[in-house]
């Protein structure tokens, strides 16, 4: 048996294998279908709302704790107490240097790593029965207050999107982040 | 010659078929009482046997002698099932009624799927109504090109089905009261879950947006007024994390984030971020409030752990349990749940002397990684007072800790992730009560 006449064989067994393939009841392999719409950047900036430490995302305006007293007495004594002292809701002020007692007093001041986050919360959440309803001057003057009550800025200090990232939170190194072990 | 009874029929059949599928039972019962008189009426007439002769006498419940309820558009339990509800936790009372959770009653729940409705639910600021025309997933940030998703561009993409258990990072904060609180197990342990979650793989959606290389986070966003925020590795996401749309066959209830959440098998419930309206990628965590002033384990020395994402291997027995009275000495089968965020259960281990002895128990399930599984161990219950304990172990090797030492790693306020062994006494008069040992 010559060369010459086995290559006409495996040549018909590669065509028959590529036939088959070509006959295949499986369907395509399909991609998946990419049905997200593109979205501009000024639309992204309006639904958008997070404020991380580095404070991107802050708007403009400002606001201090003097001014900020009248927005919480208006919006937020009634659930976290004057001066931020809690009941019913979170107390807000208050327990630095409790937490390694035996009854730690977790507030604004005493737990929160960062200001930015104070932001943030009330802003997207608070008050809690209408949310999203306060300006950003309110925002920033009543973060300001709850700053103020825990020693942390004076009460004319102006919180504005480059100040208020600055603020060193007392407990700023006091986590221990395990998403890194 | 059966007049009477014909038209008789036929004006059931039509009340059956009516569009709202309901019949008033009075009239119901009346036309029901018409089909069987002028039946035997019939029958009598036509053989001149006495009516009635053998009917009064024969075996069989009142409702095996009335025609039973008409049709029902979407199902509910027997009325006799009515007791078996959630168990509220509302730390803010009235002043804010939807934040907190209802707890499942696992006491009264077998095998390993949880019903829809009684699927635990941890709220921050109550349950929207959302429309799924107008709701919009936007996904942003450190992406090539940011796009929004409408409900029904999501439903057209390959989904995936898994099994997987959802537990709040809180569930049994109530078992570290200083005293056993006398509570049904679900309300103390009940804030734990398991469904079939139906869904698109999120990392089919990052890709289509394009990741940038710096991207290590997405920060993830609901559309509920208290816009509850995550931050969550972007490893978790391109693993196993799903956008779910479907809840055991059917669309999400509006509890667990319809018209879509994220699913974060293993990981506290709180990632699993409901109602989702935006994933932005990040460089590092946003430090949102709800993953630094809450759901962080502070440790007794003042300093505290962040992103302890993954749940505890755990299990809980939960027949018999807290507030049950076993009617007399015999025969009972134990019955309980056991998980872990980490994968699949290995074995759990039941002890009826306190914790001297241990007796592995049977498991259905535990082919399944982070879902939940069912022990299972039959008894023989003497009549002398017992503790009842049962401990979980992880195809990692993590063995479910004993309450005191769980306790010791953590400052006097820690709330979460207490994933301690689960005591019961049974007293010789069959009471079962919450114990700490």
């Amino acid at each position: 048996m010559s060369t010459s006449k086995r290559i006409p064989v495996a040549a018909i067994v590669v065509a028959t294998a590529a036939a088959l393939a070509a006959c295949a009841v499986q369907p395509p392999a399909a991609k998946p279908p990419a049905l997200g719409t593109a979205v501009s950047a000024e639309e992204v900036a309006r639904w958008d709302i997070s404020i991380p430490p580095s404070g991107a995302g802050l708007p403009r305006g400002g606001g201090t704790a003097r001014q900020g007293l009248q927005v919480y007495e208006q919006k937020c004594l009634a659930c976290h107490g004057a001066k931020g002292a809690g009941k019913p809701a979170d107390a807000l002020a208050g327990g630095v240097g409790s937490l390694a007692s035996k009854t730690p007093l977790r507030t604004v001041g005493s737990y929160w790593p960062y200001a930015t986050t104070l932001f943030d919360y009330v802003r997207r959440a608070m008050p809690i029965a209408n949310p999203l309803s306060l300006s950003d001057d309110e925002v920033y003057a009543v973060s300001a207050y709850v700053l103020f009550l825990n020693g942390i800025v004076g009460e004319d200090a102006q919180m504005n999107a480059q100040t208020l990232p600055q603020v060193k939170m007392p407990n700023r190194d006091g986590f221990v982040d395990m998403s890194r072990r | 010659m059966n007049r009477i009874d014909r038209t008789k029929r036929t004006l059931v059949g039509r009340s059956v078929s009516e569009p709202n599928g309901t019949i008033g039972r009075r009239t119901f019962l009346a036309r029901s009482a018409g089909i069987a008189g002028a039946a035997v009426a019939g029958v009598a007439a036509s053989t001149g046997l006495a009516p009635g002769a053998n009917a009064q006498g024969l075996a069989g419940h009142p409702w095996e002698r009335v025609y039973g309820a008409a049709f029902a558009g979407y199902g509910q339990p027997s009325r006799f099932e009515l007791p078996v509800v959630r168990h509220f936790l509302r730390p803010y009372g009235d002043l804010a009624p939807g934040s907190g959770a209802a707890l499942t009653p696992i006491e009264s729940l077998e095998g390993i799927i949880t019903p829809s409705s009684l699927h635990n639910v941890r709220n921050h600021s109550g349950t929207p109504d959302i429309d799924p025309k107008q709701h919009q997933l936007l996904l942003h940030g450190l992406v090539a090109r940011p796009l929004t998703f409408s409900m029904e561009s999501l439903w057209r993409y390959p989904m995936t089905t898994r099994t997987y258990f959802i537990e709040c990072a809180g569930n049994s904060l109530r078992n570290l009261a200083p005293k056993p609180l006398q509570l049904p197990a679900g309300a103390i342990h009940g804030n734990i879950s398991c469904s079939e979650w139906t869904g698109v793989p999120l990392r089919m959606l990052l890709e289509e947006a394009g990741l940038q290389p710096q991207a290590k986070w997405l920060l993830a966003e609901g559309a509920d007024s208290a816009h509850m925020s995550r931050s969550i590795p972007l490893d978790k996401a391109l693993d196993d994390t799903m956008i779910a749309l479907y809840q055991n066959g059917e669309r999400l209830r509006p509890e667990q984030g319809y018209p879509v959440r994220l699913l974060l098998p293993g990981w506290e419930g709180n990632t699993s971020v409901k109602w989702l309206r935006s994933l932005k990628a990040t460089e590092g965590p946003t430090h949102t409030k709800d993953e630094t002033s809450k759901y962080t384990d502070p440790l007794p020395d003042g300093r505290a752990l962040q992103f302890t994402f993954e749940m505890g291997v755990k299990s809980v027995i939960t027949r018999p349990s807290s507030t049950m009275t076993l009617p007399r000495p015999g025969f009972y089968e134990i019955s309980g749940i056991a998980w872990s965020g980490a994968g699949r259960i290995r074995r759990v281990e039941v002890s009826t002397d306190g914790g001297a002895n241990w007796v592995e128990a049977a498991l259905t399930g535990a082919e399944r990684a982070k879902c939940l599984v069912r022990f299972r161990l039959p008894w023989e219950w003497t009549g002398q007072a017992v503790v009842l304990l049962s401990r979980a172990t992880d195809e990692k090797g993590h063995v479910q800790p004993p309450r005191k030492e769980w306790i010791a790693q953590y400052a006097p306020d820690a709330r979460f992730h207490n994933n301690s062994i689960v005591s019961w006494a049974v007293n010789a008069d069959g009471s079962v009560k919450n114990v700490y040992i």
